[in-house]
């Protein structure tokens, strides 16, 4: 039983990487760049989300609907100013510029809101329930981060493959220049990706600090790393790629957290990506794509 | 003679110079300086880490550069051979009484078990291409670093005690802890000298000039321009480019050895993703290849935010906003256009000074 409830525990945790990594798996399939500012666009939705709540004493919904706008909004906005004009240059270039603006947001945070550790305010009892005669104690929180996390694969779903939006991001991602030719305007489709990604930031930036309940101006980097790897994990430009990587990667951590030891549990999560890649190089959904001559 | 002189200053060969040049012309001002001015006590503690930067850059420009493939993890090397370093040094501080020479065999080794790493590394890491290749090398910088915050190793007069995990290292009087796990080493004597560093930055130019140069670095950027006719003409790509890694992981890991013993604490957390990212941030800025503009993009990015401390809170975020906008100039098509225009206008106001000495 005790297994069950790591499992499910880890589950929630993968949920959480689940949806950042899929932010990082759509730009990268359409924009073919890693977007290292997603993890900033986090730690500044996690603040958004925090004053509304705090300083303006708004309501939980109101106060997630705002940091969405917020980190939408932004993420346009770097889409616009700073990827935008790169788009022709090297891969290297776009990602210099990427750090450079994960940078940018990490110091801005700090100056600021300070590099004090701030305390998020508690959204939901810390009330668990017990299956099985008491033998398997779950929490609420841990529940619903997983079926936010299901609620969103579905819709995202259908979103790509059922509008008319989501087929020209298909479009867009296989061939920019067939694309444009059949009358899709390949910039705005760009910028309505990084707008969706960063939206489901703003969401996982509220589910993070449910479960960790302090957050400072670095919050997003390292569950940015985490959920990088599980993009690639998972294949890095498929969709539910990103959901089964993010869901394996939490798993994997928790349970070497729970069986093998807390101080390694970092290194055998990598060395399980590792191992991953060396089977299969283009991650467990990625596709294969040959080299023409 | 006539030759050899022809040879330094032709066109093939002129950057080589310059950077030499500059190396050199580097370290002599600094010493004039020191010497007869006197220099602050702020700008003095800069030497040696800029010195570990520089050779730091230029090994990863070896990879990313002349070799092609973007490594995300190139403080882990340096971690190997900071700890490694730090380890000889504690173990012959007994032994050896002559501070140079301690210093010269902790880099050399320290240079060796980095190489050794790399050789690991590269066995898997270079079967995979583009950004997975990224990802494994970001991977291993972090496996690196957790094994490394979890080692204790101490020493006393009945050798060395080791333990993994948990600290179970207990020492007899006068024993001293070499590494005790997250708190990293704690009582390193300070051995790293300018002079030393400046000497590592030379040998890493000799070696990167030679090898880029030579027969093997020519197949490395055959490999890196064009995989498969590299490969058609018989050049075995996964052994040009593991030549190119491990050497880089050699000389990351002596810059590593040096910066580890200038300090006389040190944390393997020190040597985390930010590390790598920023000596990367160094060799783009440079030009990808280009050995001087890695030089000099490493002065002035390590120096810039150290000369905007009055700034204090700014400085990180003023320095963001400059590596963006370069990023942006020297990569948008118009904005160039726009730069290059301003830059020309700007050189048309000025009255003329070097056509006299064009003619």
């Amino acid at each position: 039983m005790a297994f069950l409830s790591y499992l499910i525990n880890g589950m929630g945790l993968g949920s959480v990487y689940a949806i950042i990594a899929l932010g990082y798996t759509m730009v990268y399939g359409i924009a073919k760049m890693l977007n290292f500012a997603h993890g900033d666009v986090i730690m500044i939705g996690a603040y958004t989300a925090f004053y509304c709540l705090t300083l303006f004493k708004m309501s939980t919904f109101a106060s997630i609907i705002i940091a969405i706008i917020v980190c939408t909004v932004l993420g346009i906005l770097i889409e616009r100013l700073a990827y935008k004009p790169l788009r022709k240059s090297s891969s290297l270039s776009v990602l210099i510029t990427a750090i450079g603006v994960s940078y940018f947001l990490q110091n801005l945070a700090q100056i600021l809101f300070g590099t004090d550790p701030k305390v998020f305010p508690e959204l939901m009892k810390n009330s668990t329930f017990s299956l099985f005669d008491g033998q398997l104690t779950l929490s609420y929180k841990t529940l619903l981060t997983i079926i936010v996390c299901i609620l969103i694969m579905i819709a995202l779903t259908i979103f790509v493959n059922r509008t008319k939006t989501g087929k020209a991001m298909r479009a867009c991602s296989q061939d920019k220049e067939a694309a444009q030719l059949m009358g899709i305007n390949v910039d705005n489709t760009i910028s309505i990706t990084f707008a969706l990604g960063s939206g489901l930031a703003a969401i996982a930036s509220v589910l993070l600090c449910m479960t960790y309940s302090t957050f400072n101006p670095t919050l997003g980097s390292m569950p940015g790393i985490k959920a990088f790897t599980a993009a690639v994990f998972g294949g890095i430009g498929s969709i539910p790629g990103a959901f089964v990587g993010g869901l394996l990667l939490g798993i994997i951590e928790t349970l070497t957290k729970a069986y093998l030891s807390t101080q390694l549990s970092d290194a055998i999560v990598f060395m399980v990506l590792i191992v991953v890649l060396l089977i299969k190089p283009s991650g467990l959904l990625g596709k294969k794509i040959h080299e023409k001559v | 003679m006539e030759k050899t002189i022809r040879k330094i200053f032709d066109k093939k060969h002129i950057s080589r110079t310059i950077s030499y040049l500059v190396v050199i012309g580097g370290f002599v001002a600094v010493q004039l300086l020191m010497n007869t001015v006197g220099i602050k006590s702020l700008f003095r503690s800069l030497l040696v880490p800029t010195c570990c930067y520089i050779v730091a850059a230029l090994s990863l420009n070896l990879v990313v550069g002349v070799s092609g493939e973007l490594s995300l993890g190139h403080a882990g090397f340096m971690s190997v051979g900071a700890f490694t370093g730090i380890i000889i040094c504690g173990v012959l501080e007994p032994y050896l009484a002559l501070n140079w020479l301690r210093l010269l065999i902790a880099i050399i080794l320290g240079g060796v078990a980095a190489a050794i790493v790399g050789l690991l590394i590269s066995i898997p890491v270079l079967k995979l291409q583009g950004d997975y290749l990224a990802i494994v090398t970001l991977a291993f910088c972090q496996i690196i670093k957790s094994l490394l915050n979890n080692i204790y190793l101490g020493i006393d007069s009945n050798g060395l005690h080791f333990s993994f995990i948990e600290n179970r290292v207990s020492l007899i009087p006068g024993g001293k802890m070499l590494l005790s796990g997250p708190m990293g080493a704690t009582a390193t004597t300070r051995l790293a000298t300018f002079t030393a560093g400046f000497l590592l930055i030379l040998l890493s130019l000799l070696i990167i000039y030679n090898l880029t140069y030579s027969r093997y670095g020519r197949t490395i950027m055959a490999a890196r321009d064009n995989r498969i006719a590299a490969e058609s003409v018989g050049i075995h790509i996964r052994n040009t480019k593991m030549l190119a890694f491990v050497i880089s992981a050699c000389l990351a890991g002596m810059s590593g050895a040096l910066f580890g013993l200038n300090y006389s604490t040190l944390q393997p957390a020190k040597f985390d993703f930010n590390l790598s990212i920023l000596i990367l941030v160094y060799v783009v800025l440079g030009g990808l290849g280009n050995i001087t503009g890695t030089i000099i993009a490493t002065l002035i990015l390590y120096a810039l935010p150290e000369l905007l401390r009055g700034l204090q809170d700014y400085r990180m975020l003023i320095y963001s906003i400059i590596l963006i906008v370069i990023m942006l100039i020297t990569n948008n098509r118009k904005l160039k256009d726009k730069t290059d225009a301003l830059i020309a206008d700007i050189k048309a106001r000025l009255p003329k000074k070097g056509s006299a000495a064009h003619d």
